[in-house]
């Protein structure tokens, strides 16, 4: 077998195995399909009369719901990475010569599995309480290709978290970040609305293109150069986050 | 196998953590075949040792081979000669004994059938093939030590490292996993394996290394460090608590051994005749006091003592935290 042979097995080996233990961990599951779906209740009913959107508020919703999803789905990647370095798994996989890539790989594309299936559900419960997206196939690709790479590229950063963690406890606090950032922004509440210091940082911060992004295409409105800015943010957070596991990886595991 | 080279070849190996020396200029070298021991208390430097060896850490300076490769400049031959198993299980609790070695099998290269077989193969030979389909979480402490063992044969490693395989598990299934490594000997396989437990070297070991602050003490066979570094010793036991406390008195440091409750007291001697009518007469001169005696033999226990200057009760305890 070639090596990029070997190095492909390896990795879809790292990849099923990921998969199959998030598939068994029945609790973390549940909370991070349920989670987000209570969450947007929660918003709907309960704050969703109070804020004044111009439109329906369960169709203004939805987009930062997806994201904050993503944010406890990436919890789970940083927490998984660093139980395998402190449970020896990862020592055992480096005395079989097997790459940190597709070690990492192999927790991030579950990751990324994982909360396709919940943004799935969330879809299908925010449709079923009132939200009508348009149907347009080529847009909801765009909005199904940036969620991938959000989701890319934020759990590849856990993983990095993961590596940097020395306790999973340590690692599941370090993702709260990626939690947060989803609410300083024009996820729940329109940014106008906000005061000035607080406005700034929420136009600007990268979560604000995906849920522009996402509302336009999925609506069916105009989503001028979000998607661009989406893409340059998010590759870079990407390549950011290979480059820094890889180095951290280096440095907890010789 | 006489002409290759040796399984594990350490020069002038050195490592320090901060001001910490852990190896200290540590040379050392273990032919290929059969169970070799690195002995010695905790901090002496063994798991660092083997650490090194299985490529996770980098020694400052000094030079380690394994089977002829270097561990820095031929990390990924040194990797396929290789497998380690540490002082914690790594296998995945969510995963079922099959399903872990499969996966392991298949990293090695094997397809989805061979690993598979592979697989069936070692849990039979590991006794866990009742247990295969179970999830690892469900196992016992000496089974999924067992399946740890197994896990490290999934590549047909040609030098197995063992980081205190036993430690922590109760005197049966301790009994069970040495059996097991005894087997991996008979296999061609060369099992270099980290213990603080004397029992177990002298078990298992055709060589014995003892380490103490990182550096070698000793080295030989069970019986060659008992005859060096252990001279025999004469066990007394007395009639009466009196003589015993006064002859225990009168001896004061060359007692080797005592057991009050038993009114055993014990002396080193080199086994002669002479000696021993030398002894009896010097520390029994009434031949009231001495009912009964016994020359034995040195233990590892007293070899370790011996090289260190620690006895070995104080870290089976910490061991055992």
């Amino acid at each position: 077998m070639s090596e990029l042979a070997i190095r492909g097995t390896q990795t879809a080996v790292m990849i099923g195995r990921s998969v199959r233990l998030s598939r068994r961990n029945i609790d973390a599951l549940l909370v991070s399909l349920v989670l987000p779906v209570l969450l947007m209740l929660l918003f709907v009913y309960l704050f969703g009369g109070a804020i004044e959107t111009g439109s329906a508020y369960v169709t203004y919703v939805v987009p930062g719901v997806l994201l904050l999803c993503a944010g406890f789905g990436a919890a789970g990647t940083a927490v998984s990475v660093t139980t395998d370095l402190t449970e020896g798994m990862i020592e055992r996989l480096r005395t079989m010569d097997i790459s940190a890539t597709a070690i990492l790989a192999g927790h991030v594309v579950a990751s990324v599995a994982r909360n396709l299936v919940s943004t799935t559900l969330v879809l299908a419960v925010a449709v079923a309480i009132g939200f009508r997206p348009a149907i347009e196939p080529l847009r909801w690709l765009a909005a199904a290709g940036l969620l991938v790479l959000f989701l890319l590229a934020v759990s590849w950063m856990s993983a990095a978290f993961g590596l940097l963690a020395r306790t999973p406890e340590a690692a599941s606090g370090y993702t709260f970040l990626v939690m947060f950032l989803p609410y300083p922004s024009s996820a729940f509440v329109p940014v106008e609305t906000m005061p000035g210091w607080l406005r700034g940082f929420a136009e600007h911060q990268p979560v604000t293109p995906v849920i522009e992004s996402l509302r336009g295409l999925l609506l069916d409105t105009p989503v001028g150069s979000a998607p661009a800015r989406v893409v340059a943010w998010f590759l870079g957070i990407l390549v950011v986050a290979v480059v820094l596991s890889a180095l951290l990886f280096r440095r907890r595991v010789a | 196998m006489v002409n290759g080279p040796p399984a594990v070849e350490l020069v002038d190996l050195r490592k320090t953590y901060g001001n910490l020396v852990v190896l200290d200029r540590l040379t050392m070298r273990v032919a290929t075949g059969g169970v070799h021991a690195l002995l010695g208390p905790n901090g002496a430097g063994k798991t660092t040792t083997v650490r090194i060896l299985a490529t996770l850490t980098r020694p400052d300076s000094g030079i380690a081979r394994v089977a002829g490769h270097d561990v820095l400049g031929e990390r990924r031959q040194v990797r396929r000669t290789i497998s380690l198993a540490g002082q914690h299980a790594a296998l995945d609790d969510g995963q079922s004994g099959i399903e872990n070695l499969t996966m392991l099998a298949r990293l090695t290269g094997l397809s989805r059938r061979a690993a598979r077989q592979r697989a069936t193969t070692l849990l039979d030979r590991f006794d866990l093939a009742g247990a295969a389909g179970r999830r690892v979480r469900t196992y016992s402490g000496g089974m999924r030590r067992r399946l740890d063992l197994a896990a490290s044969l999934v590549g047909t490693p040609s030098v197995i490292f063992l980081d205190e395989p036993t430690t922590g598990l109760d005197p049966r299934s301790r009994q069970g996993l040495w059996e097991v490594i005894g087997e991996l000997a008979r296999a061609g396989v060369t099992v270099l394996l980290t213990t603080q437990y004397l029992e177990e070297a002298d078990r298992l070991a055709d060589r014995i290394t003892v380490l103490h602050d990182g550096r070698l003490a000793a080295e030989g066979t069970a019986t060659e460090l008992k005859q060096r570094f252990g001279a025999q010793r004469l066990e007394l036991t007395w009639r009466d608590a009196a003589g015993f406390g006064q002859a225990a008195e009168r001896l004061g440091d060359r007692v080797v051994h005592r057991d009050p409750a038993r009114l055993e007291l014990a002396v080193t001697t080199d086994g002669s005749a002479p000696d021993i009518r030398r002894l009896l007469d010097e520390i029994d001169p009434d031949r009231h006091g001495v009912v009964r005696f016994t020359v034995r033999e040195a233990t590892l226990d007293d070899v370790f003592l011996t090289l260190t200057g620690r006895p070995v009760t104080a870290d089976r305890e910490v061991a055992n935290v």
